[in-house]
């Protein structure tokens, strides 16, 4: 038995292990993890302003398009949809980061998680939010939303994604709130809350002292939700899909999209991670805890789910250009060579084949590397959504005029006070809530003290050049 | 296999047998829920009445005559045009020729199928209509429409006294109003009280002929048509029939 559990750790892991992860104790990790909440300066209250800025020009433009209607947008009677659906699908899409990928993780047992997790649920949450929204603004008339679930017929597609958008939404948040109760319990008890946020923590962790009884429970209630989770998760985005594609239109008509979008989702959900750890690892000093290698396994994600979207596309725009009805070879045509092609290439250029070199190459697999092929990504994959969304509409369904559309400055207001009230979002709740799972790295078994103090490896000297190797590769990354 | 695998394997079996039962039940419920056709129990159930249109593309010369009347019948605001002309051409030998385009009332019609809400409805005389009082707005219909027969109200529609004062339903869908979709309603309280509608009126040439294909009669107001046979002699079509929207619309080519 020993000998089977020693085989697990290496030495060499061990002692990585040993210099890397035990550096910190866990007073000193609980000081890093709750600064956000107790301190904040300066400079946290720049951001918000300037992202409340943006949020406001957002209000603003919206009550513009309430006050005199979708005439303020660019959309016309032929490209009826436009912008705001495009954020519709990439905000949805980035929700996939989180839930899922922190399910899947923590159902495959892969330990590495255990940092990122909170990062990637609360993305979930806000993505969900601002994505929802993006409907409800697209509509003629948002006063009547509530004849959806009254009157909602099951045979519209527009019903499957209220419904599982919404099961998506309540599952995500239960599945982000219940790994934060035990860091809540401990964050009340901290030095220097204020009163009213000690009565939220306390209010929110329940009676939580951390007995054995109350962690198997918890365990347990997270698992069942991450089974739950997943084909949640999945279900949404497929959805999303088939509102394009339950339509008898060229470009949208495809049986591929329901998994062409589930994988474009975590494609750039991952990215979006990513791009989340990197700020708030400069920000507030994670460094202890967002190591290289959590960018190399998310790049490495990443990558694999870059090169399974070169795969679908190839395969979706092969199969309809070689062969399809004189509709299909006319938008493509566009796509390909025509109006929007400039789009198309910039997407296929900067937002699949670059990244995938940066990923795939050891040399540029650095955390810059991968932080800049995500942020390409997700630039790459808003722009595919468009390409998406757009083209087919335009494209002429009886005669031959192509409809055109440009969008406005309030369509462009919108989306930049969506995407700043994302990320407002996410700041306001790293100041009350921690960002990184404490007492799951406490957890980790990985790192527990009993396997740090074992028996010395035999050959401590091989292993120690192990180390430096491996604890330099790590640094030089950075 | 440990006791947690065994669970966690269970619990698979479990959720998956929940989705494949509910998979099936939603495909029963689709097929039997009049939630998912929308059809209303329109007031012409007593008269199992057929509404239809042939077009002569021989005829037609393409001047809008009937766009105009429509849309000062209907008072529709500017944008939109229930019934208009499309130039097309079938193959690169021929020339091209002028094609109306009203709403072709499918009888399996996409944009009923793909309305959330149910304001997309079909009569049971055929007649596809939409209830402006429950519609949302979200265009998903405009979408799914193949013939591109579906305008939305932008801004606020321009709006005159008389247009004003009339009573809304959908079977005549005025005043306008903001933020809905409309389209051509196929003139049915025309029909019913045996009258023309304005675009078959108001056609110079009698390209348009309306009637009830129940009858297997149409009229342009000047002859009659007897359908089952003018669409056998002149070989009529209908557009895009193969997408299986089963429209109510006939052309007769120009051959
Ligand atoms: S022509 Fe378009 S709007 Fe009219 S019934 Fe068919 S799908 Fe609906
Ligand atoms: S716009 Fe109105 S009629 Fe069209 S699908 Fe939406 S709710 Fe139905």
């Amino acid at each position: 038995m020993e000998r089977a559990h020693e085989s697990i750790i290496s030495p060499a892991a061990r002692l990585v292990i040993l210099l890397v992860e035990e550096q910190l104790t866990d007073e000193e990790m609980e000081r890093i993890i709750f600064k956000p909440i107790i301190k904040t300066g300066a400079g946290f209250y720049a951001v918000v302003a300037v992202l409340g800025g943006l949020v406001a020009l957002g209000a603003y433009a919206y009550y513009v398009q309430l006050s005199e209607g979708l005439i303020v947008t660019g959309m016309t009677d032929i490209v009826i949809w436009g912008v705001y659906i495009t954020n519709f699908v990439f905000f949805i899409g980035i929700s996939h980061a989180g839930t899922l990928i922190s399910a899947i993780l923590r159902l495959t047992k892969a330990e590495w998680r255990r940092p990122i997790t909170r990062m990637a649920e609360a993305i979930t949450v806000f993505a969900l939010l601002v994505g929802a929204s993006m409907i409800l603004i697209d509509l003629g008339r948002p006063d009547r939303m509530m004849n959806v679930p009254l009157y909602g017929r099951i045979g519209s597609a527009i019903l499957w994604d209220f419904t599982s958008i919404l099961a998506y939404l309540a599952g995500s948040m239960l599945y982000l709130y219940l790994p934060l109760i035990p860091d809540l319990a401990r964050a009340k008890e901290l030095k220097g809350i204020p009163r009213w946020k000690q009565k939220i923590y306390s209010f929110l962790s329940f009676k939580w002292k951390g007995t054995k009884e109350q962690k198997m429970r918890l365990e347990r209630g997270i698992s069942v939700m991450a089974i739950i989770i997943v084909p949640i998760a999945v279900s949404v985005h497929t959805v999303v899909s088939w509102i394009f594609s339950m339509t008898p239109r060229a470009g949208w008509h495809s049986t591929i999209f329901g998994p062409y979008f589930v994988v474009g989702a975590i494609f750039s959900g991952i990215a979006s991670i990513i791009i989340a750890m990197a700020i708030f690892r400069k920000v507030f000093g994670f460094e202890k805890f967002l190591k290289p290698r959590h960018f190399k396994y998310l790049g490495l994600m990443l990558l694999t789910l870059n090169i399974a979207y070169i795969y679908f596309t190839l395969s979706e725009y092969l199969t309809a250009g070689y062969w399809g009805q004189e509709s299909e070879g006319q938008l493509l045509a566009a796509i390909f060579g025509g109006e929007y092609a400039t789009y198309f290439w910039i997407f296929v250029i900067f937002g699949l084949l670059v990244p995938a070199f940066i990923l795939a190459i050891p040399q540029t697999r650095t955390i810059k590397g991968i932080v800049f092929a995500s942020i390409l990504v997700n630039i790459g994959m808003w722009i595919k959504r468009f390409i998406i969304t757009v083209p087919s509409l335009a494209l002429p369904q009886i005669g031959s005029e192509w409809g055109v559309y440009s969008p406005t400055w309030v369509e462009w207001s919108i989306t930049i006070g969506a995407v700043a009230g994302f990320m407002l979002m996410f700041l306001i709740f790293s100041k009350f809530f921690p960002l990184i799972s404490i007492w799951e790295i406490k957890e980790d078994p990985t790192t527990k003290k009993h396997v740090v103090d074992g028996p010395e490896p035999t050959s401590s000297k091989s292993a120690e050049g192990t180390v430096q190797i491996r604890s330099h590769s790590d640094s030089s990354a950075d | 296999m440990n006791a947690g695998r065994r669970r966690f394997v269970k619990l698979l079996g479990i959720g998956a047998a929940t989705i494949g039962a509910s998979l099936a039940g939603v495909s029963q419920l689709l097929r039997h829920l009049p939630l998912v056709k929308g059809d209303s129990d329109g007031s012409a159930e007593n008269a199992p009445r057929k509404w239809g249109m042939i077009i002569d593309l021989k005829k037609c010369d393409g001047c809008r005559a009937c766009t105009e009347a429509c849309k000062i019948a209907h008072h529709i605001p500017f944008n939109q045009e229930w019934i208009k002309i499309y130039e097309v051409e079938d193959n690169p030998l021929t020339p091209p020729y002028h094609l109306p385009r009203p709403c072709m009332h499918c009888e399996e019609p996409p944009c009923r199928n793909v309305c959330p809400t149910g304001a997309t409805y079909r009569r049971k005389d055929g007649v596809v209509l939409i209830n402006h009082d429950r519609c949302i707005g979200c265009r998903y219909c405009m979408t799914a429409c193949p013939y591109s027969a579906r305008y939305f109200n932008w801004g606020d529609p321009p709006h005159t006294q008389e247009e004003l004062a009339h009573e809304y339903s959908p079977e005549e869908p005025w005043p306008h109003i903001r933020g809905v979709v409309e389209k051509c309603d196929f003139c049915v309280t025309h029909g019913e009280k045996g009258i023309l509608p304005p675009c078959v009126t108001g056609c110079p040439s009698g390209a348009i002929y309306y009637g009830d294909l129940a009858e297997d009669a149409v009229s342009n107001g000047q002859e009659l048509l007897k359908v089952s046979e003018v669409v056998r002699v002149r070989q009529a079509f209908r557009y895009k029939e193969e997408l299986g929207t089963g429209p109510r619309v006939y052309y007769l080519p120009r051959g």
